[in-house]
């Protein structure tokens, strides 16, 4: 199993530039760390090989205007504050990381000059260094130069608690030192294995020393480059009016030569998925539209009129079902799902094993996601290397009626199973979305044949996904017997994805709800599969642990994994945009054209 | 003219002589004043057939509400299924018909809490001259100036556990449904009903009435709220269609009816994705509750027309 996962990246360093044999030979010469080497080069040749969406243009400009519409509006631009995909994306139209991830999942150099790796001596054997180049000739959009000081500070300014960045967690942990002006280092505590996090994607966009120097720490909030950019992108900051519209024009001095493409940028935010879907897909009054949380039937009717596409790209997100094994109508200490105490059925894995066989995945993808999502039983499924494949889904009622037989749960007068007096009635919650409320419906009915009866919640999902602790329906505190959403991956790699199944990181009211293991269900082989893999340098060993971590909560059929989901976006036929499902759409808006 | 109702325009045109036989019972007088409106009969007739409907409905076309047909989806009205499906191939008139049921009755248990408020808030300020009144009214602009939907996200979230344990899951949303919409729609119901009675409280007959000995409350049931009726009837009735809005509203914030509970509102909600290519999903529900407000509407109007004692028809 693993050599054949090893065998696809190997034919994907075969597509890129290098030669595997010669890789291998001096990854041998360096020892230990040979075949994590190799998944490194593998990431860098491919990134290299592909470079993403041919770049047509011959000269910077005359595209005439881009018109975007999020649905969701931007609030603020500052890319260390932007919680939200929405914000992030507006951020990264005028903000750079050092390199970005395509759609593979490969780093791909923006602000660097190359990706480090072991050849080119940007990563040390022992895993605790990252040294990484800046692009030359780089200029912010005041005209002053991009230089490593901006990327030391941006370090400070996140990692300072002062400042309360969202990205804070890729930064407080590591050193950052300046080797000359075009160059950093990266220093970890220990040996890190996954070492593209900081100045990376999302939570890497550098910021000018010269605009937020001032403003590092408690005056962070002060600062008016938050609603005023300048940056070192393909666009300039031309106006913004928060929750409605952004407008920016042409960086005439960008770094890379004939980009970008269009000469203003407007992005509108309003309305809802399908009204945005509308719009660009038969309307035609917007050129792009991003996360289309729509029936797939829907978007395929609109796309019938030819003026608009649809692009749908693997990324790691899931939409699953978790399983309350705490018991949510039971207050201990100030707090429900606490996880002191046990649910009176659904702590019996029987019972959930059952529920597993009355989720039909088959035909929630056919009828109603469509490219939306792929069923799938195991909860981590990109990159394919990471994914189990000893997990199998199944939809079989008569089995699920069996097992609760076995189990001693028996049908009451009202067709509802019970044992000792416990009743096989739930409820069931998740946020409001059509696709989210029909797959509810489809659950319902095949639990009802099974004799188990839920009772339908849905939760408008501002609030759903908010992290207020006064409110009861937020998805962190779990305060239902099952529920449903989607979790993103934001990088190519689970190792901070699985940090839900740890029991460090159980939701409570000691922590606000905010740690990331909403099931709160915990298991000792988990934690130390998990803590082995945060220090294998071995890629094949951390994979395996990884996997066990991830097989371990699906098989106590916990986490009930129901679709591996795409993102999806629509584009006017004749626009070329560079879609990645493990980077915010705008990541490479520098080589968006129109054809 | 203070005091004085005015007539419907749908009812001005008097036809043949007036004939106020001395026999008839003024319950009978009533009726034979509401059968010569002709859109009150049709719209009662169109009323009734849909509250039958929805009553005895489901002994009539016995198919389950969720039945999960996918290679029956988004199908256009046959035999099979007169009113067509929805996109999970469930049937829609079987869906219509529970849901009307929850609908109507949502629409008119709020009416009548709403206009039950009104009327007894609108008749003790009418009545109370000074401090009662004042504070009434106060109380009444208090309750207008109210933002109404974090009142209700509030109310939902204190009391939908409680009410869910006592009521079970429906009915708990039942009632807080109701008495939710009907705490705050009174307000329009109450202000005219005091104005009614500020202004009929000083005429002739409520002054012989109080001169024969009439109590006060004998002077408002009696004399003041038959005159003041009218313009309430035709409040009330429009509250029935606020209300079926209204509970659409909820189920679209996510705190009416479970989704799964196919009120009118949430089929609407449900089928304007899909308009282009399903209409008849939307049209539906939507003339269901298009043709239960304007039945309403005329029915009220009629009986306005009917329960005016100083008309003469």
């Amino acid at each position: 199993m693993k050599d054949q996962d090893l065998g696809h990246l190997i034919a994907r360093v075969k597509e890129g530039a290098l030669s595997r044999r010669s890789f291998i030979r001096k990854a041998a010469a360096v020892g230990l760390a040979a075949p994590f080497a190799n998944q490194l080069l593998a990431f860098n040749g491919v990134a290299m090989a592909k470079a993403n969406l041919p770049y047509k243009p011959t000269k910077a400009g005359g595209g005439g205007p881009l018109k975007m519409l999020l649905w969701q509006a931007p609030t603020l631009l500052n890319p260390h504050f932007a919680s939200g995909t929405k914000d992030q994306i507006a951020s990264r139209i005028f903000y750079e990381p050092l390199a970005g991830w395509d759609k593979e999942g490969n780093l791909f150099p923006q602000l660097a000059a190359e990706i480090p790796s072991k050849a080119n001596g940007g990563l040390s054997a022992d895993g605790k260094e990252v040294i990484w180049k800046i692009k030359p000739g780089v200029k912010w959009h005041d005209g002053k130069p991009l230089t490593a000081d901006d990327a030391v500070f941006t370090w400070e300014y996140a990692a300072d608690p002062a400042t309360a960045a969202y990205t804070t967690g890729a930064y407080k942990d590591i050193k950052v030192e300046k080797v000359d002006d075009l160059t950093i280092k990266v220093i970890f505590k220990e040996p890190t294995p996954f070492w593209a996090d900081a100045f990376v994607g999302v939570a890497g966009m550098i910021i000018p020393k010269h605009h937020f120097g001032e403003y590092k720490g408690t005056k962070s909030r002060d600062a008016p480059a938050n609603l005023k950019p300048v940056g070192t992108g393909a666009y300039k900051f031309a106006d913004f009016k928060p929750g409605d519209i952004l407008t920016a024009e042409r960086n005439t001095e960008y770094h890379v030569a004939n980009h970008p493409h269009f000469d203003t940028l407007e992005v509108k935010g309003g309305g809802d998925a399908v009204s945005a879907a509308r719009a660009v897909l038969q309307t035609g009054e917007y050129d792009y539209a991003w996360n289309l949380q729509v029936e797939d039937e829907v978007l395929k009717r609109m796309e019938t009129g030819g003026r608009g596409k649809i692009s749908a790209v693997v990324s790691g997100d899931i939409e699953f079902i978790i399983l309350n094994t705490t018991d949510p109508w039971t207050e201990v200490d100030g707090e429900r799902s606490s996880i002191k105490t046990k649910h009176p059925t659904l702590s019996d894995p029987k019972v959930r094993e059952a529920l597993n066989l009355l989720i039909d995945r088959d035909s929630v993808q056919k009828f109603i996601y469509g490219r939306g999502g792929i069923a799938t039983a195991s909860f981590v499924n990109q990159p394919a290397k990471f994914k189990s494949t000893k997990l199998k889904y199944e939809f079989n009622i008569d089995k699920a009626n069996k097992i609760l037989d076995d189990a001693g749960y028996k049908k009451g007068s009202d067709g509802i199973r019970e044992k000792d007096g416990k009743k096989l009635k739930y409820v069931f919650q998740t946020s409001i979305n059509a696709p989210r409320q029909k797959t509810q419906q489809i659950i319902k009915q095949a639990c009802q044949r099974a004799g188990i009866d839920l009772e339908l919640k849905s939760v408008t999902a501002s609030v759903f996904f908010s992290s207020d602790v006064a409110n009861p329906d937020t998805y962190t505190k779990l305060y239902v017997d099952m529920e449903m959403y989607t979790t993103t991956q934001p990088q190519p790699d689970p190792e901070r994805f699985l940090n839900q199944f740890v029991s460090w990181e159980v939701a409570s009211k000691e922590n606000k709800w905010l740690g990331r293991n909403v099931s709160r269900y915990t298991d000792k082989d988990a934690d130390e599969a998990y803590k082995a893999a945060q220090k294998e340098l071995d890629p094949d060993k951390r994979a395996a642990l990884l996997i066990k971590v991830n097989e371990i909560f699906c098989e106590a059929h916990v986490i009930l994994p129901l679709l591996s989901r795409t993102r999806v976006a629509a584009s006017v036929t004749n626009l070329m945009h560079d879609h990645s499902g493990w980077d915010v759409d705008t990541w490479n808006l520098a080589a968006w054209y129109r054809s | 003219m203070a005091g004085s109702t005015l007539a419907s325009p749908s009812a001005e045109p008097v036809s043949g002589p007036a004939q106020t036989s001395a026999g008839t019972s003024p319950g009978r007088e009533t009726w034979k004043r509401f059968r010569r409106h002709k859109l009150a009969m049709a719209s009662s007739f169109v009323l009734g057939t849909l509250i039958l409907g929805v009553v005895i409905g489901p002994w009539l076309w016995p198919v389950a509400i969720n039945d999960i047909d996918f290679s029956a989806q988004l199908q256009t009205p046959s035999w099979q299924h007169p009113f067509g499906t929805d996109d999970l191939g469930q049937d829609l008139l079987a869906r219509m018909i529970y849901g009307g049921r929850i609908s109507l009755a949502v629409g008119l248990a709020a009416m009548f809490v709403a206009t039950f408020v009104g009327i007894l808030i609108g008749a003790i300020a009418g009545m109370s001259r000074g401090a009662v009144d004042n504070f009434l009214m106060w109380v009444t602009d208090l309750f207008l100036s109210l933002p109404q939907l974090p009142l209700l996200l509030l109310v939902i979230y204190f009391f939908r556990e409680q009410l869910k344990a006592v009521f079970g899951v429906e009915g708990g949303v039942f009632v807080l449904i109701v008495v939710v919409i009907g705490g705050l729609k009174w307000m329009p119901v109450a202000r005219l009903v005091r104005a009614q009675f500020m202004s009929l409280r000083e005429k002739e007959f409520v002054e012989a009435a109080k001169a024969n000995g009439a109590t006060k409350f004998r002077q408002m049931v009696h004399y003041i709220l038959p005159n003041a009726i009218g313009p309430v009837i035709v409040a009330a009735t429009i509250e029935v269609s606020s209300a079926i809005i209204a509970e659409s509203t909820l189920s679209f914030l996510g705190l009416g009816f479970p989704p799964d509970i196919p009120t009118w509102g949430r089929l609407l909600f449900d089928a304007k994705d899909h308009l282009d290519s399903a209409p008849h999903w939307a049209l539906f529900p939507g003339a269901a509750i298009f043709l239960t407000v304007l039945s309403i509407n005329f029915i009220g109007d009629g009986l306005r027309d009917a329960l005016d004692p100083r008309r003469v028809i």
